[in-house]
Formats: structure tokens, sequence, C-alpha cells
């Protein structure tokens, strides 16, 4: 109850800080249409609509990124979260209360993102439907890198750390080419992180190619579930003090 | 309500912050935690808040250990720390209920108790403003406000004043001198005024150890001093030569 409490008063801190949610659902918007244009001045396939939307889709997540990542460190540089921390709330009542209001956003951006999709082209079928329910899986590793972020960064270093987050999250995500364009060590590198493993489970489930789904969704939950202990263990010393 | 403080220490390796700190808040009592800066105060408030473990030491809230039972601890407690700590987005009135709601209220009780403590601290007209759009004195005022949400049994304020004008400190003492006797409330303040206007008693910390204890006219008379600030002066004086 405490948690969703918390949360109520999250989601309004984000949704009546409109600017950089704008940002958020713009963007991905906008870069979909661009990508879009180019594809059809392109001889080869490389930004079909149907490659092209899961991994903007996951690059917009990046912004849940920087949305919790900026709560949290303000929270934090602020008194709000000593005043908080003096409440009978725990450790996992505030991450539940950072993590949960940002769902509904990633469903908005989930749906601007759609929608923009199948005005370029996409067509709407029961795999588009599915994607909605991985993509939503796939948000909660974005959200927790921002819990992380915000845990222990304020929140103007988070602003900075949010830049190079965003380069490496989407460099290594195969959204805008495939890694094994580079190969080598960028390869390697790529398929350490989930970034590349989330892309591949949207995209895979949009295909129809569903069994494809289940491996690169399981790593990318492995790292949701690691990132999501980090932060409840840094968070819990940060309750009790500990730097 | 009482407050029992047991030999309370805090350390960072060598150093002691908080030094043996042993003393007995009443019930009801207006208490003033005195110190220049580093003495050890606000460190005291973090420990007996639980936001910060005492090294060895305790202390009993109303009987409940802040080491043993922090929990229930800080269900009688609350705090309006030293910084304005409100959340910006949200009106006066979010502000409130969320504080409510997070200490157990339904969301009725809330309510009846955001319109109460509007009342007290003349928050009523500004219900509906961002917390961010406030001036000072009423951000502070919003910021103890909120600390009485939970109908606290102890209230620690934490240089509740600090930068506001004159006017709007004297209409927040106004206000904690209605607290008086409801609540056990810890002050920690560099406002002598604010100590001579609202305290029973006061506290002397100085480099982590208290130095003095009592009323003020117990410690003027003491220390054969005409006014709190000598008395102050007298208690700290070790540092400042």
């Amino acid at each position: 109850m405490k948690a969703s409490v918390f949360a109520t008063r999250n989601h309004k801190e984000i949704v009546r800080d409109p600017v950089t949610l704008i940002f958020g659902m713009g963007l991905p918007m906008l870069l979909m249409w661009l990508f879009s244009v180019m594809q059809k001045n392109m001889p080869f396939a490389l930004y079909e609509i149907s490659n092209l939307t899961p991994g903007v889709i996951v690059f917009s997540f990046s912004f849940l990124t920087l949305f919790s990542g900026m709560l949290l460190g303000k929270d934090k540089s602020s008194s709000f979260l000593m005043r908080i921390f003096a409440s009978p709330m725990l450790a996992r009542d505030y991450i539940w209360g950072y993590a949960l209001p940002l769902l509904p956003i990633a469903l908005l951006q989930i749906i601007f993102c759609l929608l923009t999709a199948v005005f370029l082209g996409l067509s709407f079928n029961l795999s588009a439907l599915l994607m909605i329910g991985v993509l939503i899986v796939i948000s909660l590793l974005y959200i927790g890198f921002g819990l992380l972020l915000g845990t222990i960064f304020t929140d103007k270093q988070v602003g900075g750390i949010f830049a190079i987050f965003v380069n490496i999250s989407t460099w290594f995500s195969g959204t805008w080419f495939e890694p094994d364009m580079i190969g080598g060590a960028f390869q390697s590198i790529t398929q350490f992180l989930p970034f590349v493993h989330a892309v591949h489970a949207a995209r895979s489930v949009l295909s129809g190619a569903y069994s494809d789904v289940f491996v690169p969704l399981s790593i990318v939950l492995g790292y949701t579930v690691f990132i999501f202990m980090i932060a409840t263990l840094l968070f819990q010393r940060k309750m009790r003090g500990q730097s | 309500m009482t407050i029992e403080i047991k030999s309370l220490t805090k350390r960072y390796k060598e150093r002691a912050v908080v030094d043996q700190l042993s003393l007995t808040i009443k019930s009801g009592e207006f208490f003033a935690l005195l110190g220049q800066n580093a003495a050890g105060k606000t460190t005291t408030i973090k420990m007996l808040c639980g936001l910060l473990p005492p090294t060895t030491g305790d202390a009993l809230l109303d009987g409940e250990s802040i080491v043993h039972h922090q929990v229930a601890a800080k269900k009688k407690l609350n705090i309006s720390p030293q910084e304005t700590a409100v959340a910006p987005n949200l009106t006066v009135i979010e502000n409130l209920l969320l504080m409510g709601r997070i200490y157990g209220c339904s969301k009725t009780e809330a309510r009846k108790r955001a319109s109460t403590q509007m009342d007290v601290f003349g928050l009523t007209p500004r219900q509906s403003s961002k917390a961010k759009t406030l001036s000072g004195g009423y951000m502070r005022r919003l910021s103890v406000a909120m600390a009485m949400m939970s109908n606290p049994k102890i209230l620690f304020l934490d240089e509740p004043t600090l930068g506001m004008d004159v006017r709007a400190r004297r209409d927040l003492w106004k206000i904690l001198n209605q607290l008086k006797g409801r609540v056990t409330i810890v002050l920690t303040t560099h406002y002598l005024e604010e100590v001579e206007m609202l305290a029973d008693r006061v506290g002397i910390m100085h480099q982590g150890k208290l130095r003095a204890l009592g009323t003020i006219q117990d410690l003027m008379y003491e220390t054969k001093k005409g006014s709190l600030e000598d008395v102050f002066l007298e208690f700290t004086e070790e540092e400042s030569l």
C-alpha cells in the first residue's frame, strides 16, 4: 500500500514536468519517421518499418532511465528522501514506488510509437499485440538502470551520465545497424550487454518467430533482476546512512 | 513520549562525532539542542530518527529502541529536515496527503488531518498551489506541517527557520508554540532568540559531547552569565580559541 501511495506521488512528479516527457515520446516518433524516409531512398532494406519499430521503441525506453534516475537523484539531493527515510517505509516500497509509475509511461511510449509505425506502413496484428507485452517486460530493464543511477548519483550527475548511457545502449543495441557489420570486440561487447537482446526479443515477436523470443528475453530478465537487486541493496545502504 | 538517550555514540573511524551522549527528554517538553557547526546535533537527530545507525549506545523513543525496534520507533516520530523537504510538483494538500497515507492513514483520515494542519499552519489559502511556487516561509511551514501529518508523539525540527525572514520566523514560532505540551519536540537551531522564545530546556553540544543541560535560567545561574548567548559561548569557547 505504501509503495502505491509513493508511486502515485512519483507519477505526478514525472507527468507534471512535461518537457522531458514530451521529448521522450516525441523524439522516437520523429526518428522513426526520419529513418522511414531514408529507407525509401535507399537501394537496400536496412530500416524497414517492421525492423525499425521494435528497435526505436526499445531506444525510447532509455528515457525511462532518465526519468527514474533524475527523480530519485533529485529526491536524494533535496531533503525529501531524508524525510521519507524517517518514515516506516521499507527499501522495497521505495524501489517499487519509483518503478511502478514508469510502466504506464512505457505503455504510452509503445502506443505512440506503434501508431506512428502503423501510419508509416506497419501492419497491426497479433504479433504486434504480443510485442507490447514483451516490450513492457523490457522496459523494466531500463527503469532498473535509472534506479541504479539515481541511487548512486545526484540528479545533476544523472543528466550527464544519461548522455553516455543513451549512446552505449543505442550503439550496442543493433537498432541502427547489425553488430556483425563491425564484428570483433564490438560484437562481443554487444552480446555481453542486454540491449541487443532486448531489441532481438522484440523483433522476434513482431516477426512471428515466437520460439526465438525465449533466450534473448531470458537474458534481459536476468539483467533486470540483477540490476533491481543491486539497486535495492545500494538503496538499503543509503537508508542506513552508509555511503 | 519520553526520549531516553543512553551513551549514544557515532564514530567515523577514530573520530567521535557524537560521544557518549546521555540525556532524558520529558514527555511534551520543547527541548533545544544547541551547538556550533559540526558539534554533532544533526548526527544526533539522524540517529534518533533511524537515519544513521549508532556506533554504540541506544535511545528509547516512548520505550521503543532505535536499534532493536526501529520500525516501531519510526511510527512515533517525524522530522522536518534542515533543508526544506517537500515534493515540488505536488500541491500543498497533495504533499500533506502523501505524508498521511505513507504513515498508514485512510484517505478520509488523511484529508481530515490535512485540513487540520492547513488551518494550524495557515496554509489553507495556498492548498492548491504547487510546493515549488511557495515562498521560503510558506515552504517551511509546509515542511513542518508535513511532519505533523502522522500525529507524531516526537517531532524533530532541524533548523526549521533557517533562511526565513523575521516575520516568517515569528509566524512559525507562534505555530510551534501551539504544539508545546502536546508533542515532545527536539529543536536544533543557531538562532538563540528562537530558543529563548520556545524551549523549556536546552542542551549544548560541543565536539560531540553534551557540555550543558538545563533550563536557560539554570545555565545562566550556573555560569553567572547574563544571556543565553554568553552561556553558549562559555560552553563552546574551547573551539573558538
